[in-house]
């Protein structure tokens, strides 16, 4: 754990940021954040264009309730924590949510909103909806694997995100056969697996967050979004080696 | 489990070993089911491919066929088939009355949860809205919590189970053929029972099948053939070699580190280890895991009249009343641990205390039938599947 501070620390006085804001205390440890899989696509725009476009596809969980839920949501925290972390390069990410939203749908609407955006790099976040309502696996890993087959179509990098950990319904709804599966084709495919649930698994039993709680109000969630937003832009500067400079950081 | 002795026709005596295993079984299923649990790293799903539904299934099967078995050839085809399907209708009261106790559960948290964190998840609740859809399709066995699949699977195995011990009694080794065949079009043509909302049987019912048979045709005689098999050393290091490789494969599932051992083809061959539809490689999983489980704990293990051993064996003799009682603490354990944000060491106390209970309630349920039975000595004493030393 001090290791990971320290590398907190270290990167962020490299970076510049030293005296920005306080960073919330969720650090998560390097098993977590795989940077294995490399992020080519992603890796090249920023060395050669400066820029790093992002479109995060997902379903009610990539978002938050309320007027102010989409700004305080992980997409818009993930844009910050780049900014932060990659100073002089513009970053954009545009958010694509629709709730309730199955895998399927998703799927479909994948080429469309690539065609709109071009992006380098998708961040697709997938599998609640489907558990919600009891989608085959197999249709489900059919639909996964039509979706990523239209991102690497537009040449784009992509990055599958999990569901969230939620030990309150976990006696209502089962999601891990469906993490399995996606597992299993991050694994077939050989990209990157974002792994939401293990990540807030990992906050809960360490006390980060009490996810057990019935009633926390917006503080927790915006706070919770925060924290997945900077591990996914650690994610991405792993795996992208963004990190040029600060290759301790690995 | 798999018996190496007489076939049971002669035998007469209830192999004490299957009570035993189904026991155990039963414990497992309930740690299992409380998903936040750290005493459930000592479950044998963490250790190999199969796990404990597998051991429950194929002792049901078994016992369903000692019982019912002897019954048919007795008392004949209709009143036999009668007490299997008064068995199932047993059986599916007693899930409905889970279902009732799961409705309470989620009605509570619908009414008290409320963290916008969990919008999207909080949606399970949804059903609530439509009871009059969501019960019907209860009661038609199509909508099913979260860990309430097992016992559906068991009631329609049981409807299914009179023409199939009918032709097990006649013509074992065909009904067996006959159980693989279906199992192979289950595979092949993507059988299974629609579910509701969407989607199928968590437990394929044409899949399992072939475990439930398969132990109906061990307790029929197809355990004393299957002996010699059994006492080959080749059997024995094929089963142990096998072990082992599963072993080795589930502790890549635990740490990811170990996960580049696993070569692409073999990967590719082997996922996904298919739970719904019994993958081949749970099957023979759990065949290696009884072959060595034989072969070490003979019928007339000594152990098995030890005082250690004996709260196993009870509960495995009143497995549909502990199996429920299992799914219930599950939930409230699960419950328990939610409410208070409960750490390792709560989990390990729900988990003790859970077992400990269905001890005691598997005594009590042993004492009030030796009470019962005691009283009513004086009438005929009919063979009843209850009574037979172990339900089916």
């Amino acid at each position: 754990m001090r290791f990971i501070f320290a590398m907190v620390a270290a990167m962020a006085l490299v970076s510049g940021v030293a005296a920005a804001e306080p960073e919330p205390d969720c650090s998560v440890p390097e098993s977590l954040i795989p940077a294995e899989v490399d992020l080519t696509r992603a890796a090249s725009e920023i060395k050669d264009r400066h820029r790093l476009d992002i479109t995060v596809v997902g379903s009610g969980s990539s978002v938050l309730s309320g007027p102010d839920g989409a700004r305080f949501a992980y997409p818009a925290q993930l844009e910050q924590a780049l900014k932060e972390r990659l100073p002089g390069y513009e970053i954009k990410v545009t958010a694509h949510i629709e709730p309730r939203l199955i895998t399927a749908d998703m799927a479909a609407n994948i080429p469309k909103l690539l065609a709109a955006d071009q992006p380098a790099l998708v961040i697709w976040q997938a599998g609640t909806a489907d558990a919600l309502l009891g989608v085959e696996p197999e249709e489900f890993r059919t639909s996964l694997d039509q979706g990523l087959d239209a991102i690497a179509a537009a040449k784009a990098d992509a990055i599958l995100m999990n569901m969230q950990y939620s030990p309150r319904t976990e006696t209502m709804l089962s999601v891990t056969q469906y993490a399995d599966v996606m597992r299993w084709v991050t694994e077939q495919r050989g990209i990157v697996l974002f792994d939401r649930l293990a990540i807030m698994r990992y906050w809960s039993d360490e006390g980060t967050f009490d996810l057990y709680s019935a009633t926390n109000g917006y503080a927790m969630a915006r706070r919770v979004h925060e924290c997945i937003g900077r591990a996914l832009a650690a994610q991405i500067v792993n795996a992208g080696h963004l990190d040029a400079g600060t290759e301790t950081t690995r | 489990m798999v018996k190496a002795s007489p076939p049971p026709a002669a035998a007469g005596e209830r192999d004490l070993r299957l009570d035993l295993f189904r026991g155990v079984a039963l414990w497992l299923i309930f740690l299992d089911h409380i998903p936040e649990n750290i005493a459930n790293w000592f479950t044998i799903r963490n250790y190999g491919f199969s796990d404990a539904t597998e051991i429950f299934i194929f002792i049901s099967g078994y016992t369903a066929a000692f019982v019912y078995g002897r019954a048919m050839r007795e008392r004949g085809f209709v009143l036999s088939s009668a007490r299997i399907l008064r068995r199932a209708w047993q059986i599916y009261v007693a899930h409905i009355f889970l279902f009732t106790i799961f409705m309470a559960e989620i009605a509570y948290v619908a009414a008290t949860f409320n963290n916008p964190l969990y919008a999207e998840e909080m949606n399970i609740l949804d059903f609530l809205k439509q009871p009059d859809v969501t019960i019907f399709q209860a009661l038609l066995l199509k909508f099913k919590p979260v860990n309430m699949d097992v016992l559906p699977l068991y009631i329609v195995l049981l409807l299914l189970f009179p023409p199939a011990l009918f032709l097990l009694l006649r013509q074992p080794n065909l009904a067996l053929a006959g159980s693989a065949v279906v199992y192979a079009f289950a595979w092949k043509l993507d059988w299974n029972l629609p579910a509701y909302p969407n989607g199928v049987w968590f437990f394929n019912p044409f899949a399992w099948q072939l475990l439930f048979v398969f132990g109906a045709w061990c307790a029929l005689g197809g355990a004393h053939r299957l002996a010699g098999v059994l006492r080959s050393h080749i059997v024995l290091a094929i089963a142990i070699v096998y072990l082992v490789f599963a072993f080795a494969i589930t502790l890549t599932w635990h740490f990811e580190s170990l996960d580049r051992f696993v070569p692409g083809w073999l990967a590719d061959w082997m996922y996904p280890i298919d739970k719904t539809n019994l993958d081949v490689l749970r099957f023979t999983h759990f065949l290696a895991l009884a072959a060595v489980t034989v072969r070490f704990v003979p019928r007339d293990w000594p152990g098995l009249k030890a005082p250690v051993l004996q709260p196993a064996i009870r509960c495995g003799q009143h497995s549909l009343e502990i199996f429920c009682l299992g799914v219930f603490l599950a939930f409230a354990g699960q419950f328990i641990i939610a409410q208070s944000s409960g750490g390792p060491l709560l989990q390990t106390a729900v988990s003790v205390l859970g077992i400990l209970l269905m001890i005691a309630t598997a005594n009590l349920i042993s004492w009030y039938k030796s009470i019962e039975g005691r009283s009513s000595s004086s009438r005929v004493k009919t063979p009843d599947a209850d009574l037979a030393g172990g339900e089916a």
